[in-house]
């Protein structure tokens, strides 16, 4: 009998427990909803529930210092946001990333957004959970050149990180653990989903589509909406969009599975801020979204994985699309770009920075710094 | 207000999530509450279990460095590094009943001797006929995210960029490598190319006997030369790198076949 006193009494406490968390992230009178702690209802269920690593207003904040620390890296000038610029919606410029002592990667960097609900993550799938995928970038030497044994001892002789850590997740020294879910609350908040388009499809005010974004949006539906579907604009799938006939270079998806049908797929992206994003393709082969349509229309290669999407009548490979609908197209994909999202303080670098500096980016005309 | 949101002040968008959190967490403790209220069980007796895991290459003890040892199959190689994954160890009863040792995962190091010996606690007293375990890490873990003790990435056993833990690690220097050395990382845990095996070493009749007076330990031998015979003899002339695919699979089949077996028991 007093075992079940002392049992419900703790699940009081439980539930109390519960309701702290509720109330910091969603429902305090004076505080703001920590960043990404909302989720769009458009998406539909997260594979990263919030549940799995409750959004709080100190973790994030930590996530988004790491993100933006060069000294994570092996030599101290290459930081998460060196490659995942915030104002091209955390994509990369460069046409390959560039690491550690200026060493070309093998992919071009994309954008980072709504993460949470990716099943599998980079173009050839292999990352399967968003926690434990910040090892690839710190360990490659094309990127940050690390070990995690190196950033754990970073960390943990940096007496503000020290205390920063503790604070959160009480228990030191800092782990991997802590590492990988402090960066996890900044990485999975980057929710973009305020797009025009957005706005359109609420008929919220400043969502009202010209002539050619309504067409182009018709059209992408009907011709490029199998694969960029959803509302997030793409299917969660790996595809043959015909870049090559022999993928040498990069094989894609079959590096993953060991899969000879795999070879010359890639993940299909988003296309949310797309045209922020560019350079397109896994390797940035295309600079601008006029050649990206130019390849859909007459661009393609042959290989044993195309999408027979793409295997037209008479042998014609691609998406036949005439100058006036590459207009509309153009026209509807930069309603994608969700310029909140681009700026938003909360996910710029924090100031004053943490230590090394973020690359300068390659100022483009029309975007915000 | 000091910063503006993302998603906070916009047009009307968003009415009614902003309960979707209490709702949750008010769910999640009704879920504890409901949990809380069986009525607990009275305290069963309990007791340990040891394994000792004792490698060897043949019948020669293994030891780390220059040590030359043949495969079985015409070649030779010495090892450097022998790790692997021992999880969701059970134990089985003559009645077909077994139990399953709560969140086992152990990292078995070559060079850590403490490591092979691996200590079961809190084992509900009674006779034990047989013992299975998994060489390697669930696919559940290998996709959970951040993980702790044996399962910490800072032990080196995940490859990152296509996610998952290494289940077994051997490597060293074989003459009749191209390169001189081998590698073999066995791991992948999706179809076609699952290498997750489960093993049950034979007790052979007999039985294991926990309860809070005795610790028995099982002490097994780990046979590495197992790796490289048995189904598809593996040659290093041909294979010297392993990282998934059809070529650990290979490996896996052939230590499946006979790497663990129970040498002795010490009832204690
Ligand atoms: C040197 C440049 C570089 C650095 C530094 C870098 N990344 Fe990346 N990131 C990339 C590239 C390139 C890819 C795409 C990889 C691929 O497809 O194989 C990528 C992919 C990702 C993805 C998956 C995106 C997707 O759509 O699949 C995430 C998440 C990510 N990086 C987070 C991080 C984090 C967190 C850090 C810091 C710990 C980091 N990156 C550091 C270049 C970089
Ligand atoms: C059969 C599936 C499929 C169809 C249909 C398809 N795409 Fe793609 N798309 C892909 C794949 C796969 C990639 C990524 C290829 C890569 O990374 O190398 C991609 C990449 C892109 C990119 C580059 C994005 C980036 O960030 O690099 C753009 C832009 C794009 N597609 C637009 C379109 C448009 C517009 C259409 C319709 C005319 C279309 N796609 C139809 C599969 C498809």
């Amino acid at each position: 009998m007093s075992w079940l006193r002392v049992g419900l009494l703790a699940c009081f406490g439980v539930l109390v427990l519960n309701l702290l968390p509720a109330w910091r992230t969603g429902l305090g009178p004076t505080r703001q909803p920590v960043p990404g702690a909302q989720l769009p209802r458009q998406f539909g269920q997260p594979v990263y529930a919030p549940a799995q690593n409750p959004p709080e207003r100190r973790a994030f904040e930590l996530g988004r210092q790491l993100f933006y620390d060069a000294r994570l890296s092996a030599d101290g000038t290459v930081s998460c946001g060196s490659c995942h610029q915030q104002a091209r919606a955390f994509a990369s410029p460069e046409r390959l990333s560039q690491g550690v002592g200026g060493r070309p990667g093998l992919r071009n960097a994309p954008a980072l957004q709504n993460l949470r609900w990716r099943r599998t993550f980079f173009a050839d799938g292999g990352p399967k959970h968003l926690e434990t995928l910040p090892l690839a970038p710190l360990t490659n030497p094309r990127e940050m050149g690390t070990t995690l044994p190196a950033v754990l001892a970073k960390l943990n002789a940096d007496s503000a990180y020290a205390r920063q850590f503790a604070a959160v997740y009480g228990q030191r020294p800092i782990s991997s653990y802590q590492l990988l879910r402090a960066l996890a609350q900044f990485t999975a908040a980057l929710t973009s989903a305020s797009s025009r388009y957005d706005y359109h499809v609420r008929r919220a005010a400043g969502g009202r589509f010209t002539a050619p974004e309504r067409r182009g949006q018709a059209l992408f539906r009907a011709k490029c909406g199998s694969c960029h579907a959803t509302e997030l604009f793409t299917d969660g799938s790996f595809r043959n969009n015909g870049l090559n006939r022999r993928f040498g270079q990069d094989s894609g998806r079959v590096v993953v599975t060991f899969l000879p049908t795999d070879r010359g797929r890639f993940a299909v992206p988003s296309l949310r801020n797309v045209a922020r994003t560019a350079p397109y393709m896994h390797d940035g082969r295309f600079g601008t979204l006029a050649q990206v349509l130019a390849h859909y229309d007459h661009g393609m290669v042959a290989s044993p994985t195309l999408d027979p999407i793409f295997r037209g009548p008479n042998g014609r490979l691609g998406i036949p699309l005439t100058a006036a609908e590459q207009r509309a197209l153009l026209a509807f994909l930069a309603t994608l770009t969700d310029e909140a999202f681009c700026r938003a303080p909360e996910f710029a670098a924090p100031r004053p920075s943490p230590g090394g500096k973020v690359r300068a980016a390659v100022r483009q005309p029309g975007i915000a710094p | 207000m000091a910063t503006q949101l993302p998603g906070a002040g916009r047009p009307a968008p968003r009415r009614g999530r902003r309960f979707g959190w209490p709702l949750l967490a008010v769910l999640v403790s009704w879920g504890l509450v409901a949990g809380c209220g069986k009525a607990p069980e009275p305290a069963a007796t309990t007791g340990n279990l040891y394994l000792e895991l004792e490698p060897t290459v043949g019948t020669a003890p293994l030891v780390l460095g220059p040590t030359l040892y043949p495969t079985g199959n015409g070649e030779q190689f010495t090892i450097s590094t022998f790790k692997y994954y021992l999880s969701n160890v059970k134990l089985h009863r003559a009645d077909g009943t077994h139990y399953a040792v709560p969140d086992s995962y152990f990292l078995v190091d070559a060079g850590q001797p403490a490591s092979q010996h691996v200590a079961l606690h809190g084992i509900p007293a009674g006779t034990y006929t047989g013992l299975s375990f998994v060489v390697g890490v669930d696919s559940a873990r290998n996709v959970a995210g951040a993980q702790t003790g044996a399962l910490d990435p800072v032990k080196g056993m995940f490859w990152d960029w296509n996610s998952g833990y290494i289940f077994v690690r051997l490597e060293g220097t074989a003459a009749a490598s191209a390169t001189g050395r081998y590698k073999y990382a066995i791991m992948g845990f999706q179809r076609p190319y699952n290498t997750l095996r489960t093993i049950a070493p034979a007790f052979g009749g007999a039985t294991v006997a926990v309860s809070p007076e005795h610790e028995p330990e099982v002490h097994m031998e780990v046979d590495v030369q197992k790796m490289f015979v048995g189904p598809t003899p593996m040659r290093f002339a041909t294979v010297y790198d392993s990282e998934g695919g059809p070529t650990s699979v290979q490996i896996a089949n052939n230590y499946a076949a006979g790497m663990f077996t129970v040498e002795h028991i010490h009832p204690n």
